[in-house]
């Protein structure tokens, strides 16, 4: 029965990657492809978080923090790029 | 316990899904940004939560929620920081949208200060 709902549960997960990937590609600016990225990071530590609970190892958890720390700076870092100007200032 | 859990979980796979379908359908870079971060942070610290709820062991739980939590903190954050880049960096609103509070706050400011302003950034002196 859990494993029903957990195959269920990664094929919709799977489905919205899917969406981000077209919107990444498709995109006809480069801030729609920086945002198709962010949605992706955090869809990605939703995924490792689930996937821990379905393998019992915890260890993906920690995977899933580590992401979404990740995801956070590179959003950043790309907005500031996006603007135009310079890191430093 | 366990039920609880998976029912979080499903309604937290079902914001995601409509997160990016927002993504795909909306017209402009704001408004997929408003949908895609709104649905996807909420969907995601659903499915965490209901993670720790049908989690295997306390640990697991805490650091379910402190993911969530964190999630919930940055999210926003960087939605911001995206929209403001975007501003600045010239993309322009859809044609129907119908305000555009910050580029009247730039008019605002360029007027008090007679200055022509680089960017139309609102806290330019």
């Amino acid at each position: 029965m859990s494993v029903f709902f957990f195959t269920a549960f990664f094929m919709v997960l799977l489905l919205c990657a899917f969406l981000c990937l077209y919107r990444l590609q498709q995109g006809p600016t480069a801030p729609d492809r920086t945002v198709a990225i962010d949605v992706l990071g955090t869809l990605v530590v939703g995924f490792c978080a689930l996937y821990a609970l379905r393998t019992g190892k915890e260890f993906y958890l920690n995977i899933g923090i580590a992401w979404a720390l990740l995801s956070f700076v590179g959003t950043i870092a790309l907005a500031k790029y996006l603007e135009g100007k310079a890191f430093d200032e | 316990m366990s039920e609880v859990g998976y029912l979080l979980i499903a309604v937290g796979v079902l914001f995601d899904v409509f997160g990016t379908l927002g993504l795909v359908r909306l017209p402009d870079v704001y408004n997929r940004l408003q949908a895609a971060t709104k649905c996807v942070t909420l969907g995601t610290c659903f499915i965490l939560i209901g993670a720790a709820v049908c989690g295997p062991s306390i640990g697991f739980a805490v650091r379910a929620i402190l993911c969530a939590i964190f999630v919930l903190l940055t999210s926003p954050v960087g939605a911001h920081a995206l929209a403001r880049g975007s501003h600045l960096g010239g993309v322009k609103l859809w044609e129907g949208s119908v305000v555009d509070r910050y580029e009247e706050d730039a008019e605002k400011v360029r007027q008090a200060t007679g200055s022509p302003g680089e960017t139309g950034r609102p806290e330019a002196e």
